[in-house]
């Protein structure tokens, strides 16, 4: 097999700015087909933006970003949201439709991009709504969820039409025990059974390494570490040791980008 | 100095050059962003609803005190040259050519243009727009372009209910209270008022308002910056602009309609 047949994703010297600030800097990134692929790294690197570049919401200043074979700046619009009807994104913030129901959310892509019979459409939302636990809450409007389950019915949306690429923005964030537990094997199943290619951006460790065949460590606009769950977890770089294990000092910036604490302290009230 | 003016002048000439062609795109996009009319028909028609519907109270009851305030005045100015009857055909034209549309349309901006505003930018600030666009849905055919033409459409329905309103409110105050005689009120009104000089302009008016109302709402709208305080700009900015727009178009098609140009 060549590497495009292996790869769902191919991203290759991918630059990006924001205003003048440096996001990403040459980086190269292989989502492998049917594989569940986990992007880490500190708050505010650019891994939301990495999903976005993926699909299409923004485009890089320099680089390609190959989707299924097609560089996505070069698609036009059509091109482009075909290709998203094949693509599912779960927000990191739900992004529920808020004038509709729970019920009529997860519909929504049935709706638009199938000819399904209203029973078949109401079974497949209602399954979808099953296993995320939320069967009961279908006629709740999204303003009367919790954070939690407003997510997880984001994530049932996000899964309706069987995509073949599905990308979890912090699929775990907010959820009790029980929730993060299901969540994790209903991706898992997902990815299993119906031979999805998936993409997890998340700051849990232990799951994200529980459930990732892969996992990219980004930091400082830079791919800092890459392997198999146990590379990463085992490695013996110290800026992915302290990401792994969550140590605070260490070569990992916590901060923003700033002066040191005590000039700027120091320089008082202009 | 001079040239730094000239430089802020300049750059401030091109930024809103800019976004008058940005907005000019975008508007472009959404008006040929409706083949599929199964799926949009509904939509349009929901929009009409919170557009046009829920407008109705405030332009039948501005319309209503506005024919009242307009026979008072115009009687009063009347009976001095001893020509009240000439009363319904005042306030018929005085509505149908000018209050009525523009009136209505000022009406219609700082109601529905403002919730359109903010209601897109919110729709935006949620992620919603970027949801819709990850499902592989436009968001100008979904969202935007029901908006608009749901303006488009109401617009010169709600100035012709407003213009009907006043003149019946004008007949309340001269006919009944003030004793104008009714038939002279009403032949009066017949025989001045023609379809195609008077109703049909007022009308033609009130569809360039609803169009210009609806474009600055919903450009704002989705445009907007992503926060509290971008959607309350953009909100007022809508207002602002539409109202500005309404007064200075007005204008232009009166000269064109009734100046004799
Ligand atoms: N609309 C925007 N305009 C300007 N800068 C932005 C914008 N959105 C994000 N950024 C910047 O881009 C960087 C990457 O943001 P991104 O949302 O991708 O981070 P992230 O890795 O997903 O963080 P988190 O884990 O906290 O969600 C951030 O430093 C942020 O300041
Ligand atoms: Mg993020």
């Amino acid at each position: 097999m060549s590497d495009s047949d292996k790869n769902f994703i191919e991203v290759r010297d991918l630059t990006f700015y924001r205003g003048d600030r440096v996001i990403y800097q040459n980086v190269n990134l292989d989502i492998p087909k049917g594989k569940i692929t986990a992007i880490m790294g500190p708050s505010g690197t650019g891994k939301t933006t990495m999903l976005r570049l993926i699909g299409g919401q923004l485009k890089p200043d320099s680089g390609t970003v190959k989707v299924d074979g097609k560089h996505i700046p070069n698609l036009t619009r059509k091109e482009l949201f075909a290709l998203r009807s094949r693509m599912g994104m779960l927000f990191q913030s739900g992004a529920l439709f808020t004038d509709v129901s729970v019920f009529e959310n997860v519909a929504f892509p049935l709706r638009v991009h199938t000819d399904l019979p209203e029973d078949m459409i109401r079974d497949v939302v209602l399954m979808k709504l099953h296993a995320v636990g939320l069967r009961g809450a279908r006629d709740l409007m999204p303003n009367e969820l919790s954070g939690g389950m407003a997510r997880r019915v984001a994530l049932a949306r996000a899964i309706a039409l069987d995509p073949d690429l599905v990308m979890y923005d912090e699929p775990f964030a907010g959820q009790d025990p029980v929730a993060m537990g299901v969540v994790v094997q209903l991706i898992r199943l997902l990815n299993d059974a119906l031979g999805h290619t998936s993409i997890i951006v998340s700051h849990d460790v232990a799951e994200t390494a529980s459930i990732a065949d892969y996992i990219y460590v980004l930091a400082d606009g830079e791919v800092i570490g890459q392997g198999t769950p146990d590379e990463v977890l085992h490695s013996d770089s110290p800026r992915l040791k302290q990401f792994m294990q969550g140590l605070p000092d260490g070569p990992v910036p916590f901060h923003f980008p700033a002066r040191d604490l005590c000039d700027d302290l120091l320089a008082g009230v202009k | 100095m001079v040239i730094q003016a000239l430089r802020r002048i300049g750059s401030k000439g091109v930024s809103f050059l800019e976004t008058f062609g940005a907005s000019g795109m975008f508007l472009f996009q959404s008006l040929f962003a409706m083949p599929n009319v199964r799926n949009n028909f509904p939509l349009l028609v929901k929009q009409i609803y919170s557009v046009g519907v829920m407008s109705l109270i405030i332009i039948m009851v501005s319309g209503f005190f506005i024919g009242m305030v307009l026979a008072l005045q115009g009687y009063n100015i009347l009976t001095r040259y001893g020509s009240e009857q000439a009363l319904g055909q005042l306030v018929s034209l005085t509505l149908l050519r000018e209050l009525g549309p523009v009136v209505a349309a000022l009406l219609f901006a700082g109601r529905a243009g403002s919730a359109l505003t903010a209601e897109i930018g919110l729709m935006k600030s949620t992620e919603q727009i970027a949801g819709l666009e990850m499902i592989g849905v436009d968001p100008l055919r979904r969202v935007i372009a029901p908006r608009f033409w749901a303006g488009v459409i109401c617009m010169p329905v709600l100035a012709i209910i407003f213009s009907s309103v006043g003149i019946w409110g004008a007949s309340l105050v001269g006919v009944d209270w003030l004793g104008v005689y009714s038939g002279s009120f009403w032949a009066n009104m017949q025989d001045s008022v023609q379809f195609s000089d008077d109703v049909l302009n007022g009308v033609i008016k009130s569809i360039a308002f609803g169009f210009v109302i609806t474009w600055i709402a919903v450009f704002q709208g989705y445009d907007t910056e992503p926060t509290s305080e971008g959607i309350g700009q953009a909100t007022t900015r809508t207002v602002v602009y539409a109202s500005l727009a309404i007064l200075g178009l007005d204008f232009i098609l009166t000269a064109v309609m009734f100046g004799d140009l």
